[in-house]
């Protein structure tokens, strides 16, 4: 219980930390103390978080969320369909498939970012959202996942029965197979969305433009400058906590779905 | 016949195989296949001018830029930086969230629901945002911790590695312990059942039984820490803000950063195929062990 206790103070002082640190203003946050609210006006610093040069946190947040979202989204499905055919179907090439997919987990995602770039600028397409949305499409590790589940979770029998039913295979996948691999499906999307929000160095390579970054390089970029405009810590400090806020509260909602579907995925 | 056909063909599925596969196989052949075998290719290039000033060319230039990654010091360095970084730090991270697992599977704890959220959360900041945190937390005039602040440099370049350790630490037990926490839930209750008549305690189940069942989840956490610690480049960057002693060498991707910006791509190139092959040697490597032992 001690440790447990220990722990959750370790996990959660640094949260409650920026919590209070956003609600100050820029006097109170070095002459009061860090971890108790001063004058709380924590609606006050997000309006001008909010107001500062033309808005352009609301920017990153939306680009984020199109970013993460979008991509996790489409690459969810794409890999739920490649992983699924890996499972129910024999075909020429299948394990070959596989096993390079399966390498493709083990590639580090920088070591892709710097060819990506050379190449999207070959193009004349760096600096454009397709340059780190695209290449965020591609999850192996779904696929890895999405066979594990595809093939623990829908039945043989019952595609067969599909079948007899005069259910095309297409159909029968999204009708049928789609929703008995569901909580899987969560799981590789939660996943996927984590993987693309945490990947910092294709945005940094990729965008020069400050209205197409996601968020966490938008606050890179201000934290950068902090030596320069001291106003821009407080600042920081805003975003940062309304940037982890929407994250937070989708774990404490989909909390259920992660413990069933990590399972089954660490298991095999 | 149909049989024959269906062991060699599609089994007459061969329109919707190819409707699962192909898109995702576009993508992954665009996005993967691709740039990997374009960094190769980049790596064996160099660039050669006329004169200072004259124009540029790419020439084949063989293993010339592998030559310079082997020779380049400073790599090195950083590659000696991060392994001792991810000694230090896996065991650590793994250990800390085994115990929590364990901990919470014991049904020794209250408010099971509770810890694992409060583990949880750290996985929820983005290792940009988490640095920034603390990269605060530790700066002397900021920092709720002054007592510890005021006596000892976390940034100072004995510490600042141990400082960057700490945050990755932070952010993934959670995610680490919910793993190994999910792979517990999923031993049978009759496994336990048979250890408590041989007469074993929490602790003996937990060591002869727990763990090695759990072992699966642990390798394949393992892996994934391998993986992200030779990735290491958001801490370091962000820390670079907060203290003089994180240079633009100071992680291999760092390193492949700022070459890549100077700009020298064929170098830089070089530096990632070193860098991927590295990363999946190790985690190929390791792998391959943990197989073979669990085999015996």
């Amino acid at each position: 219980m001690l440790v447990m206790g220990v722990c959750t103070v370790y996990f959660l002082v640094p949260i409650w930390w920026l919590f209070v640190g956003s609600s100050k203003s820029r006097a109170q946050f070095t002459g009061t103390a860090p971890l108790w609210f001063a004058d709380f006006d924590l609606a006050g610093n997000v309006r001008e978080l909010l107001a500062y040069r033309d808005g352009v946190f609301l920017r990153w947040m939306v680009n984020s969320l199109a970013y993460t979202g979008g991509s996790a989204l489409l690459g969810t499905l794409l890999a739920a369909m490649c992983g699924y055919a890996l499972a129910k179907y024999r075909f020429p090439g299948r394990e070959t498939l596989f096993n390079v997919v399966l390498g493709g987990v083990l590639v580090p995602a920088t070591a892709l970012a710097l060819p990506l770039f050379l190449l999207f600028s070959r193009v004349e397409a760096t600096n454009t959202f397709w340059s780190v949305f695209l290449p965020s499409l591609v999850n192996p590790f779904g696929v890895y996942l999405a066979r594990i589940y595809a093939a623990a979770s829908v039945p043989d029998e019952l595609l067969e029965a599909a079948r007899i039913d005069g259910s095309g295979e297409v159909r029968s996948f999204f009708t049928v197979s789609v929703r008995l691999m569901f909580p899987a499906l969560v799981t590789i999307f939660l996943f996927h969305f984590v993987a693309v929000w945490n990947n910092f160095l294709l945005p940094l390579i990729m965008l020069g433009d400050e209205r197409l970054f996601p968020v966490t390089l938008g606050l890179y970029s201000w934290n950068t400058q902090v030596n320069q405009l001291p106003e821009l810590r407080g600042l920081v400090i805003v975003g940062a906590l309304l940037s982890i806020a929407p994250l937070v509260v989708a774990f404490l909602f989909l909390q259920r779905f992660w413990r069933s579907g990590l399972g089954a995925g660490a298991v095999k | 016949m149909t049989g024959v056909v269906k062991r060699i063909g599609f089994g007459g599925h061969g329109r919707a195989i190819a409707f699962f596969v192909v898109p995702f196989g576009v993508l992954f052949t665009l996005f993967y296949l691709v740039p990997i075998g374009y960094a190769v290719v980049q790596s064996l290039y160099t660039v050669e001018r006329t004169g200072t000033f004259g124009p540029a060319r790419e020439v084949f230039g063989g293993l010339v830029q592998y030559r310079r990654v082997f020779s380049d010091v400073p790599f090195w360095e950083s590659v000696l930086r991060v392994l001792a970084f991810g000694v230090v730090q896996v065991p650590v991270m793994l250990g800390l969230a085994l115990l929590l697992a364990l901990l919470l599977d014991s049904g020794l704890v209250r408010g099971r629901r509770f810890f694992r959220l409060a583990f949880f959360v750290p996985y929820a900041v983005p290792g940009v945002i988490a640095a920034i945190m603390w990269g605060f937390l530790y700066s002397p005039n900021l920092s709720p911790f002054t007592a510890l602040t005021a006596n000892v440099d976390l940034l100072s370049a004995d510490l600042v590695l141990w400082a960057m350790a700490n945050v990755v630490t932070w952010v993934y037990v959670g995610y680490n312990m919910l793993i190994i926490y999910s792979a517990l839930l999923a031993i049978p209750a009759e496994v336990y059942e048979a250890a408590r008549l041989d007469g074993a305690g929490h602790f003996r189940t937990a060591w002869s039984i727990k763990i090695p069942l759990v072992m699966p989840a642990i390798v394949l956490t393992t892996v994934f820490s391998i993986i992200g610690t030779l990735q290491l480049l958001a801490e370091p960057q962000v820390f670079r803000s907060f203290s003089s002693a994180v240079s633009s060498t100071y992680t291999p991707n760092l390193t492949v950063y700022s070459t890549s910006s100077v700009p020298n791509f064929q170098l830089a190139a070089a530096f990632s195929v070193v860098l991927a092959l590295a990363t999946f040697a190790l985690s190929f490597t390791f792998l391959k062990f943990t197989q073979r032992r669990g085999e015996r």
